[in-house]
């Protein structure tokens, strides 16, 4: 279904590659978390399966097309077997939620009667049966994430792409986003899902592939979100003290404005007199 | 179904920045305006030369007392030398050229120019003998008149042969610096359309974003994310060039029909039915402009 033989992603601007000599295969109907820290390589890994990138060196077969020979005039009908849901939802503001769903099936020239038939189906699917009609800010976060999910799904791709579904929402909500991703895997679709959620990827004891710097690092069937021998650095918003580079500060040539500091006399004579509040004020 | 979505996002990004659709409007019509005026001056030169041409004709001036050009030595053209210019005229070399040729002896010159410049003040000052005689002569085909000077300019008697044509020459050589005048002001207009339509459509492009993000994630296909955004210029360019053939039919049918022609009662114009066959060439002209710059702009944006 999906196969990686020693690939390779340098970007141009990049010094080093966003991911290395990865080799992995992914079968028909499996479900599989992507796991690692920011800049591991797991969103390259994503996009080079979305083919929004070209690869730079190895192999990639994605249901039996090879993306290195995929020329771009056949990349849009490629990615309609394709689903993809985003941390940030993606929704159009101004579309209901059906229309957001069937905004997927429109484009792609489907007739109304079809999209009448298939959208509402999928909104019962995730669990929106009954808000067809609202507008994505009227939603929560998880519904807006579950109309995201109604719209990779409608179209009945073979495998759907999740990029930290969960990442903008509380656990609660992201358990129902997991149901909602493990009925669609039961369903036969492949899943591969990267993730920073601790607690979902040690919940569903499904296959985990752990990138380390552009790296293949773990692959386990059942895996945990970390092992004791490879801890991941989960809070990685912020770079370490290892990654900072001291700043070297220029000194500048200018005059320097004395500090003030009405507690210390200064040398130059400052009339402080306003300060002090005399006896007899005249206002 | 294609077809409507295809309309209503092209309306809606017309809808979304009205304004720089209002301004590409506003270009394409000066532009065309533009390039359809050097049209008609075309037209009209023509216009101007198939009616002058036709008219015009080869003056072979004879000599006269007071003229020192060409053969003439301050002496009258003899009879001997007209009768000798006229021979020329009916010989077997020349005849198959002219059309027809007519004497204008002194007298004739004088009831002529009198009649021409009646009211003036050079009428009084001219006396008969002052007009050469002159043989007119008529071309079959106008461009030929070399053939009259090889035969007739170094005879004696002869002063000197002129083509009217060169003294046209001269009004079509200024209305032809004019129409490229129009032509070069239209290039660099239309540069600007088409730069204009550029912008518009990235801008639009911009603000669907969020939509276009989605449709190439789906998998539209580009002909379907493409469209809109060049039926958008072409409805824009399309309306700009209908309001330049207007304009252009205006100039016709006001200043050139309407007061050209009562001006210059003796020239003929062209009207409304000859400038007809410009229109679908505006027409073309705008549209192509406007789908090439869009489409050039659109997939500039898309390719990321």
């Amino acid at each position: 279904m999906i196969r990686f033989d020693g690939v390779s992603k340098v970007y141009k601007s990049g010094n080093r590659p966003a991911l290395h000599d990865a080799t992995l295969e992914v079968k028909p109907g499996e479900f599989v978390f992507l796991v690692g820290a920011s800049g591991s390589g797991k969103s390259s890994f994503l996009r080079l399966i979305l083919r929004e990138e070209r690869l730079s060196t190895g192999l990639i077969h994605v249901l039996g097309q090879d993306l290195g020979r995929l020329s771009n005039r056949k990349v849009p009908s490629y990615r309609r077997n394709l689903g993809v849901v985003f941390q940030d939802f993606r929704l159009l503001p101004t579309k209901t939620v059906f229309d957001n769903v069937a905004f997927a099936l429109r484009v792609l020239g489907q007739s109304e009667a079809y999209i009448y038939d298939a959208v509402p189906e999928v909104l019962g699917l995730v669990g929106l049966g009954n808000k067809e009609n609202r507008l994505p800010h009227e939603l929560s976060g998880g519904e807006q994430q579950r109309v995201a999910i109604a719209r990779a799904v409608v179209n009945k791709p073979a495998i759907l792409l999740a990029d930290e579904p969960t990442g903008n929402l509380d656990p609660a909500t992201s358990a129902g986003i997991m149901d909602v991703l493990r009925n669609i895997n039961a369903a036969g679709t492949t899943v591969l899902m990267a993730t920073h959620d601790t607690a979902i990827v040690n919940d569903m004891k499904r296959r985990v592939v752990e990138l380390r710097d552009g790296r293949i690092v773990r692959d386990e069937a059942g895996g945990q979100y970390q092992t004791r021998a490879n801890p991941i650095f989960v809070d990685d918003s912020f770079p370490t003290r290892a990654d900072s580079q001291p700043i070297a500060i220029e000194p500048i040539d200018f005059d320097p404005i004395p500090a003030f500091d009405p507690m210390t006399p200064t040398s130059e004579a400052v009339d402080l007199s306003y300060l002090n509040r005399p006896e007899e004020d005249p206002l | 179904m294609k077809m409507s979505f295809v309309l209503i996002e092209a309306w809606n990004g017309v809808r979304r920045n009205i304004s720089m659709v209002v301004s590409v409007i506003l270009v394409t019509l000066v532009s065309l305006t533009f390039v359809g005026s050097a049209a008609l001056l075309q037209l009209q030169i023509g216009n101007m030369k198939s009616y002058w041409y036709d008219k015009a004709q080869v003056a072979v001036y004879l000599c006269t007392q007071y003229s020192t050009l060409g053969a003439c030595d301050q002496q009258e053209a003899s009879a001997d030398q007209i009768a000798a210019v006229q021979a020329q005229l009916d010989s077997d070399t020349l005849t198959p050229y002219i059309d027809k040729w007519y004497f204008e002896s002194h007298d004739d010159a004088y009831t002529n120019f009198t009649k021409q410049f009646k009211g003036s003040p050079v009428v009084d000052l001219v006396t008969p003998d002052l007009l050469p005689q002159t043989f007119w002569v008529n071309l079959r085909d106008p461009t030929q008149a070399d053939l009259v000077f090889e035969a007739l300019g170094g005879m004696s008697g002869v002063e000197s042969v002129i083509d009217q044509r060169s003294y046209l020459d001269g009004i079509f050589s200024m209305l032809n610096t004019a129409s490229l005048t129009a032509v070069s002001l239209a290039v660099l207009m239309l540069v600007a359309a088409a730069l204009l339509i550029a912008t518009t459509i990235r801008l639009s492009a911009f603000s669907r974003r969020r939509e276009l993000a989605i449709m190439r994630l789906v998998g539209a296909s580009n002909w379907f994310i493409q469209t809109p955004f060049i039926v958008e210029g072409v409805v824009a360019a399309t309306i700009g060039s209908v309001l330049a053939c207007g304009a252009i039919a205006g100039i016709v049918v006001f200043f050139v029909d309407g007061y050209l022609a009562s001006a210059l009662p003796t020239t003929s114009f062209i009207t409304l039915a000859d400038v007809w066959i410009v229109f679908p060439g505006l027409l073309l002209a705008g549209a192509v402009l406007a789908a090439s710059s869009a489409y050039v702009a659109i997939s500039r944006y898309l390719r990321v």
